[in-house]
């Protein structure tokens, strides 16, 4: 060994680091950005204090923040799902679209049909539009080991391209002054919201599925095949667990529930279907079920912060920053996370000190 | 007639698919060394907008393509850091990349969405090449990076399947273990791979933001650095023949838009899927092919190395 330090194996991951190495991440990807406005002329301080206002800083604000957070939170919920058995579901923002193209012709078709039929159908087809998406790169994948992480991102430039011939064509408001979206939909097509805020009902369907996910991973005999399956599919193999079978079951059920997302955001939220009604809220989500670390009470609280970001960014816009900085933060957040987790797996050990202190205890136990 | 149309397409199918075969050539090189880079769609979309704004700046598009390579190079180097020294989870950190390069080039871009080019590369008549009949318009009056692409493609076959070099870069990626106690520098071999696909992937945007539109647009490449990484898989990690699947590619592409010219009645939604679900179903007839001709991966594809675990 001549280098000067060397990365040793942790024996469990350190619950510190696991702490500080968030927290520091978003802080360096933040001084990152903030190298970025000021090499294009930005005050930082300026821009960064405008985007936290915007985010948190008054009661409309946070409610905006809230408001963003919803999608978030029920796609990354998704997400988690297939991530947990180590399968890279990328499509999340295609299934959005494709639950939120299901409910949209729910609410268009049946335009005087009553609340309590209309939005139960517009559930169950977003849910089940989304849970196709999520199901036919599920199949190759089951069967023949088809890379799921191109075949679930190729889908969402279907589905995008899909809504946009909507809005665009057939389903376009005759009425919209030639923007592409549809009609408004009925107020019996639209989710209840919270007093006057825009938070609407799709809050609750993120809380409700994140402790279905936490009940149906930690306490039942399916969440322990999927977790199985998750860290060894040759000992889920030879304890006789079926795994195409799980597969596809978990990929129906994470494209389900972010085609939920996509429903609660055309019902609760827009109110009709429109052309780019989603800034990537699929893509945002991959990071927040990865940084959650797939636990759904975390999620839920990461989602906040990143719906803070995206309502934020909003406001920065004002000021002359590109929307994209969001995106840029988001990406830089994540490079540091992972830079950072090796010391909650390892630990660095200095060559030279250490082997005259050998006595110190901890760190040779391998 | 006839043929001056065929010759057309064929022409245009390069052309198109000259960005996806330099992305996909740079991930050959990176996934032999046994790193799966998926963030070739930020890396090509950075190498867009870089190159776009230094050819527009300096008025040369040559320095816009050293930029380029320079910028895919940078972020690469972001991704060999992580995933090669500090061992993170090369899926992620790929993802990270093509969400921050997303971000990093609108952000960049924004003063030069809509910009004309003033002087972006033209095609050029190889003397007398460019006169033989059919072949002659479809290959040799091509713009100077396709010519690139013709002498990189055949390099880069020599130099993985009959160069030392080429076998310890194989090496690395099938057997890091065996690589090391030969001698050869895992993590050099890497990180110098790892770059190499991210400056070809620069260009690959490049060739985008400088020949093909030839302006800035944002999200430009349209999954493109995602079509090429399924390229990689189709083509056995062999450039041979991800030089034919990107002019498949490109005549996918070409053939929507020519029916769109030729007025056919579907609409322009459903011709520009064409590539996306193409990619999908040759994904799944190449896994099908290889899982029964025994053609694979290289073996340590996406797996960190640690010495003392060998």
């Amino acid at each position: 060994m001549n280098s000067p330090l060397t990365l040793e194996k942790r024996i469990s991951t350190s619950a510190a680091a696991s702490l500080v190495v968030p927290a520091v991440s978003v802080l360096l990807a933040l001084a990152t950005g903030a190298v970025f406005l000021w090499l294009a002329g930005h005050n930082p301080v300026q821009a960064y204090t405008a985007m936290f206002k915007g985010g948190f800083g008054s009661l409309y604000g946070l409610s905006e923040t809230v408001v963003k957070a919803i999608p978030l939170m029920i796609c990354a919920l998704g997400i988690s799902l297939a991530f947990r058995m180590q399968l890279w579901n990328i499509g999340a923002e295609g299934q959005l679209y494709m639950g939120a193209f299901g409910a949209t012709w729910v609410a268009l078709t049946f335009p005087d049909a009553p609340a309590v039929a209309l939005l139960p159908a517009m559930f169950i087809m977003g849910v089940l539009c989304g849970g196709i998406w999520g199901i036919l790169p599920a199949i190759p994948r089951a069967y023949l080991g088809v890379n799921e992480i191109i075949t679930t991102l190729m889908l969402n430039y279907v589905a995008v391209l899909w809504v946009d011939y909507l809005v665009y064509g057939p389903w376009k408001d005759p009425n919209g002054f030639n923007f592409p979206l549809t009609a408004q939909f009925s107020p019996n097509a639209t989710l209840p919201a919270f007093g006057d805020t825009r938070i609407h009902a799709g809050l609750l369907f993120a809380a409700a599925i994140a402790v279905l996910i936490h009940y149906g991973i930690k306490r039942t005999r399916w969440g322990y095949e999927i977790r199985v399956i998750g860290v060894s599919q040759s000992a889920a193999r030879y304890a006789g667990m079926n795994i195409p079978k799980n597969i596809m079951l978990v990929m129906l059920l994470s494209g389900a529930v972010c085609g939920l997302a996509g429903m609660a955001e055309v019902s609760g939220l827009t109110g009709r279907l429109q052309h780019g009604f989603s800034p990537g809220y699929g893509y945002t989500a991959i990071i927040i079920a990865w940084l959650a670390k797939l636990h759904p009470l975390s999620i839920i609280i990461v989602s906040i912060l990143f719906g803070g970001l995206q309502a934020g960014g909003f406001s920065l816009q004002s000021s002359g920053v590109p929307a994209a900085m969001v995106s840029m933060l988001q990406g830089a957040i994540l490079f540091f996370v992972l830079g950072g987790e090796i010391l909650t797996r390892y630990r660095i050990v200095f060559n030279n000190k250490t082997k005259k202190m050998g006595g110190k205890g901890t760190w040779k136990q391998a | 007639m006839e043929t001056s149309l065929i010759a057309a397409v064929f022409a245009t199918a390069i052309t198109a698919g000259t960005p996806i075969l330099f992305a996909a050539l740079g991930e050959i090189f990176t996934e032999r060394a046994g790193i799966l880079n998926l963030g070739v769609e930020g890396m090509m979309l950075v190498g867009a907008v870089t190159g776009f704004m230094v050819a527009y700046k300096t008025g040369n598009p040559w320095f816009g393509v050293l930029a380029s390579m320079l910028a895919g190079g940078l972020l690469s180097f972001i991704h060999a850091l992580l995933t090669v020294t500090l061992k993170a989870n090369q899926v992620v950190s790929g993802l990270a990349l093509t969400i921050f390069g997303t971000g990093l080039s609108g952000y960049l871009g924004k003063a030069f969405i809509g910009q004309p080019l003033p002087n972006p590369f033209k095609a050029e008549k190889l003397g007398l090449l460019g006169d033989i009949p059919v072949i002659g318009p479809v290959l040799f009056q091509q713009d100077p990076l396709v010519y690139l692409s013709f002498v990189l493609v055949p390099l880069s076959w020599f130099f993985i399947f009959r160069t030392k070099m080429g076998l310890n870069l194989r090496a690395v990626g099938e057997n890091p273990g065996a690589a090391d106690s030969l001698g050869v520098s895992v993590s050099k071999t890497r990180y110098l791979y790892t770059m190499v696909g991210g400056m070809l992937a620069g260009i690959g945007g490049a060739y985008l933001s400088l020949v093909y539109a030839p302006a800035w647009m944002e999200n430009m490449t349209a999954g493109r650095g995602w079509i090429a990484v399924a390229l990689v898989i189709f083509s056995t990690w062999n450039p041979l023949y991800a030089l034919v699947g990107a002019y498949m590619f490109g005549g996918i592409d070409a053939l929507g838009f020519r029916m769109q010219l030729l007025d056919v009645q579907i609409p322009s939604y459903f011709l520009s899927m064409l590539p996306y679900i193409c990619t999908i179903l040759i994904l799944i007839l190449t896994t099908y092919k290889a899982q029964r001709n025994g053609v694979g991966a290289p073996k340590a594809l996406g797996l960190s190395y640690d010495r003392e675990e060998r």
